[in-house]
């Protein structure tokens, strides 16, 4: 339970025991990462959020705790992990910052989980232990300037010759697009009208016509890299096709990888503006009094820690339904959904909250704010996931 | 190297927490647990003289209720290779009774160095162990800041006012910790799921008579709230005067 | 009529304050339970004799002196085995030491020996007829014991500053004794002492101390802190544990939950914000004055005084009143 004005270590939020739901090992894997960030991302995030720079130093320490890929299976390097405690790491890198989080997902969900889910045998030897040892970063080549929800209208092809794939095309918003040694890269095989001849390809970025160039300007994301990926007649072996991807089907298996993590780490998010919100107000004293004893904004914490209780015990569920086998996408698409605009808001609540000192960046409030905006929209915006809720529910689609 | 590291579960000291309604305790709604700060120094110390020897053993050992082997579990997965868990419905807060349950079970087990931190964040007495040492009738070196093992003999530091002692001594010996020495490695997530197959073993603590007991535990008189004198350099006369005048520090 | 013991410490010949400290305790403790006699023992090299008469002016009746060139560095195994014996043969109802860094690591040595339990680091105590009821800061500081101990010997240890050296003159007898077992057998052995940092007074001894932390953005900063020092004499230079972390001062002039826990007279935080486990460590100040640019720093609000403003304004002009105020 927070309580007020403790302006200590953050200790996450518990209003409902949500604890003793967790397995020792869960538990355990949560202390860590929230160790990790505490001493190794907190005191410089907000420099580089504003420096708009990724802290790549972080990268060798996160590789050696084993964030990377962490629930694929210690045969190929990796922690061999449940999803419930995989999912912690995700809330509790996006309680640092949600480019952090982002970092990891497309490394572990978007680049790992493929090879791992549609790769060879050589394939998987040969690159899970080093994209888990950071040796090799990752990005995903899915998302186009002009197919963004529409994914399977890609125009990116793979044209077959004699020595390998020809890939042409261009690929935007692509995290850690400029800093990545591979990328996965999706591509039509067959007509630009044909999903069905969309495959995925193991591109290492050092490929000649292989050009990543960070998108500059962003208002959001600051500390992460998001690239333009421009493919210019790049050859590929034969083999660096993942045998078994086809469709549309293949990356859309990923990005519910990656939104399952995301679920949890708006989470994360939502924590931290809390936690800010509640010390901040415990401390702030205004017409002789903290403004935590303000009826406003005890309405505002109240409905914070109400999001944020929903959101665990939901979350929670979505865990141990994907460590059954049985999660559907049309489930995390709620959860996505739900806790991304959670976030946001209590990002957003949390900012006013702290008044004129909301709007410095070292108070984390209003960066998580500007983050959460593009992971409201990124990984399927919350607008295709309510269509997606629809169609599950009503069995016709709107889209 | 066999190795001993001795490990306290105490709560969460920068957590909020609140006294019992028994005046004696404290509330156990909502705290939570971990380990004692210095004993995590005393694990990591012990972690890094096995890995600097190639070989060795480290075996942690925590006394206590339920709550216990959760912390012996974070050690292991730190890296130690099995705990010991002596079980006891409540940890005395006396000293001697708990150095008597710890001798009890390091004796005759062949442990080159027995570690603990050098006290612990809750009771913040550090009698355990130099009691526990004496008990055993091994040499101690309380405190140490920085170490040093060859072969049968040892090299410590140790602070004191103003000074800094080096110290020398035979194995086997037991050591207690001080900050400054090593900080505790996060565990890694594999070292986690490692931890999960090493072997606790429970056994009752065999405590000594209990002759030191808590009565009550109050809040300390809170500090009257904080006067701000002024803003920048101007404020700085105003203050001299009231050090001076009022507080009467100058 | 209960006769009481006390250890008196000392290094390089002299008696360090704790000794003091621990014979004015005993001092109360034995007229508050009917006038009784004082025992205090001394443990150094030869020519360590001379020290008992200021043992006497503060309140013992007897001077046990043990000196030996064994024990002309601290040689726990030894002082702790003589210590034993005599508290053992001595019939005392209570043995006072002080909680200093030799008093941390001999006192539960000796209580070890005796087989009885102790009581460590209070800041009060009162002898009744079976129990001794003492005070002790737990979790650390935030909480106050009040705790119980059984048993006699009661051995106990003090928070240094707790029971201030006080003098009660007494009539004096000194007498050698001769140490318990060869001291130069001893299996610990202290090979070196050394002063740390030239001659610095201890954070646990001075009257003032002038803290420094985060704020002051870089270690060459804190010429700043140690220039206020100066300025008020007699004043000790702290840290808090993110400078020490990062590696601009020592990590013995920590103040706080894992470092030194101290209480001066006048405790001067700059650029510190006043986190959890600094307060820890010097909550008991008497005076706290906080010099930092932010007003809602939690250090605000446990200071007696304070500035909000840029410290590398404000300071140098403390520094300038101080000296003047002192008469420099």
């Amino acid at each position: 339970m927070s309580t007020a004005g403790s302006g200590s270590r953050f200790a996450g939020v518990d209003f409902y025991d949500f604890d003793s739901l967790l397995r020792e090992e869960e538990r355990a894997v949560r202390d860590t990462v929230r160790a990790w960030v505490d001493e190794h991302l907190m005191p410089i995030i907000g420099d580089c959020y504003i420096e708009g720079r990724f802290p790549r130093q972080l990268i060798p320490g996160m590789a050696e705790l084993g964030f990377f890929g962490a629930n694929l299976p210690e045969e190929y390097g990796c922690a061999g992990l449940n999803n419930v405690a995989y999912g912690l790491i995700m809330q509790e890198l996006e309680r640092g910052d949600s480019g952090i989080r982002s970092f990891a997902s497309v490394q572990g969900a978007l680049v790992m989980y493929p090879i791992h889910a549609f790769g060879s045998e050589a394939q998987k030897t040969y690159w899970l232990p080093r994209l888990a040892e950071g040796t090799e970063i990752g990005c995903f080549g899915l998302t186009e300037p002009d197919y963004g929800s529409n994914p399977s209208g890609m125009i990116t092809t793979a044209r077959e010759t004699a020595d390998g794939w020809l890939l042409n095309g261009v690929k935007m918003w692509i995290t850690n697009g400029s800093q990545a040694t591979v990328s996965i890269i999706w591509a039509k095989t067959g007509a630009v009208d044909d999903p069905s001849s969309i495959r995925g390809f193991i591109v290492p970025t050092s490929t000649k016509g292989f050009t990543g160039r960070d998108q500059k300007g962003k208002l959001s994301l600051r500390a992460s890299d998001t690239s333009e990926l421009h493919l210019q007649d790049v050859l590929v072996p034969k083999d660096a096709m993942l045998p078994a991807a086809g469709g549309i089907k293949s990356p859309l298996m990923c990005l519910t990888q990656a939104r399952y993590g995301i679920s949890w780490g708006a989470i994360g998010a939502a924590m931290a503006c809390y936690d800010e919100a509640i010390n901040y107000a415990g401390q702030r004293v205004m017409f002789d009094r903290p403004i935590a004893q303000t009826q406003i904004q005890q309405v505002r914490l109240a409905d914070m820690l109400t999001e944020i209780t929903k959101a665990q015990f939901l979350t929670l569920q979505l865990g141990r339904l994907k460590d059954a086998g049985t999660m559907t996408p049309q489930q995390v698409s709620l959860a996505k959904r739900n806790n991304v605009n959670m976030a946001t808001e209590c990002a957003r609540e949390s900012r006013r909250l702290l008044g004129a000192n909301g709007i410095l960046a070292e108070y984390h409030s209003m960066r998580h704010m500007a983050n959460l905006e593009s992971v409201y929209t990124y990984e399927g915006t919350h607008d295709m996931h309510s269509l997606i809720l629809g169609q599950a529910v009503t069995g016709l689609s709107a889209f | 190297m066999k190795i001993a590291v001795l490990i306290k579960r105490v709560p969460d000291t920068e957590l909020r927490f609140s006294i019992g309604g028994d005046g004696k305790s404290l509330d156990q709604a909502g705290l939570k647990y971990d380990m004692s700060d210095f004993d995590g120094y005393a694990a990591e110390v012990a972690l890094r003289l096995k890995e600097a020897a190639g070989a060795g053993e480290v075996v942690v050992i925590g006394l206590g209720p339920d709550g216990v082997p959760e912390i012996l579990r974070k050690a292991l997965s730190m890296g130690a290779d099995r705990a010991v868990h002596l079980t006891a419905a409540e940890v005395p807060v006396d000293g001697m009774s708990v150095a008597t349950a710890l001798a009890a079970d390091l004796v005759g087990q062949g442990y080159d160095l027995i570690l603990f931190g050098r006290q612990a964040t809750d009771t913040g007495h550090g009698t355990v162990g130099a009691m526990t040492a004496a008990r055993l009738g091994l040499p101690c070196v309380t405190a140490i800041s920085q170490l040093n093992i060859s072969g049968g003999t040892g090299t410590a530091r140790r602070e004191l006012e103003g000074a800094t002692e080096t110290v020398s001594f035979p194995l086997p010996a037991v050591l207690t910790i001080d900050e400054g020495i090593a900080r505790a490695r996060i565990p890694s997530l594999k070292g986690i799921m490692a931890a999960k197959k090493k072997p606790i073993e429970t056994r009752p603590a065999q405590l000594g008579p209990v002759r030191l007991t808590v009565k009550s535990l109050e809040l300390p008189p809170e500090r009257s709230g904080g006067r701000i004198v002024g803003e920048g350099p101007d404020a700085v006369p105003e203050l001299v005067r009231l050090l001076r005048e009022e507080a009467k520090a100058l | 009529m209960a006769t009481m013991f006390a250890f008196a410490e000392s290094r390089n010949g002299a008696l360090r304050k704790g000794a003091l400290e621990a014979v004015t305790a005993a001092r109360q403790a034995a007229d508050a339970t009917g006038g009784g006699e004082v025992h205090a023992l001394v443990a150094g090299a030869p020519g360590i004799e001379t020290v008992a008469e200021t043992l006497g002016r503060h309140g013992a009746d007897l001077v046990l002196v043990v000196a030996h060139e064994g024990f002309g560095r601290y040689n726990p195994e030894a002082v702790a085995a003589t210590v034993a014996a005599r508290i053992s043969a001595g019939g005392y109802r209570a043995a006072f030491f002080a909680a200093s860094a030799e008093g941390r690591d001999l006192a539960p040595r000796v209580a070890g020996a005796l087989g009885v339990a102790m009581a460590a680091d209070l800041t009060g105590f009162e002898i009744g007829a079976d129990t001794v009821t003492v005070r002790h800061p737990v979790y650390t500081g935030k909480v106050v014991a009040t705790l119980e101990l059984t048993g006699t010997p009661a051995v106990l240890s003090l928070r240094p500053g707790a029971v201030p050296a006080a003098e009660t003159p007494r009539t004096l007898k000194v007498e050698a004794m001769a140490p318990v077992g060869d001291p130069t057998a001893s299996r610990v052995v202290t090979t070196d002492l050394s002063p740390r940092g030239a001659a610095k007074l201890d954070l646990g001894e001075a009257r003032i101390i002038v803290a420094g932390g985060r704020g002051l953005k870089a270690a060459e900063h804190f010429s700043l802190v140690e220039d206020l020092a100066g300025a008020f004499g007699q004043a000790a230079v702290g840290a808090t544990r993110a400078v020490t972390d990062d590696g601009w001062r020592d990590p013995a002039d920590q103040i706080g939950q894992t470092g030194r826990i101290v209480s001066p007279d006048l405790y001067v935080a700059v650029g510190i914000s006043g986190a959890i486990q600094h307060l820890a460590g010097m909550r008991t100040s008497r005076v706290i004055v906080a010099i930092n640019r932010d007003k809602d720093a939690p250090i605000f609000k446990i200071a007696d005084y304070g500035i909000v403003g840029d410290l590398f304004e404000v300071v140098p002009r403390l520094t300038e009143a101080v000296r003047q105020a002192q008469g420099q």
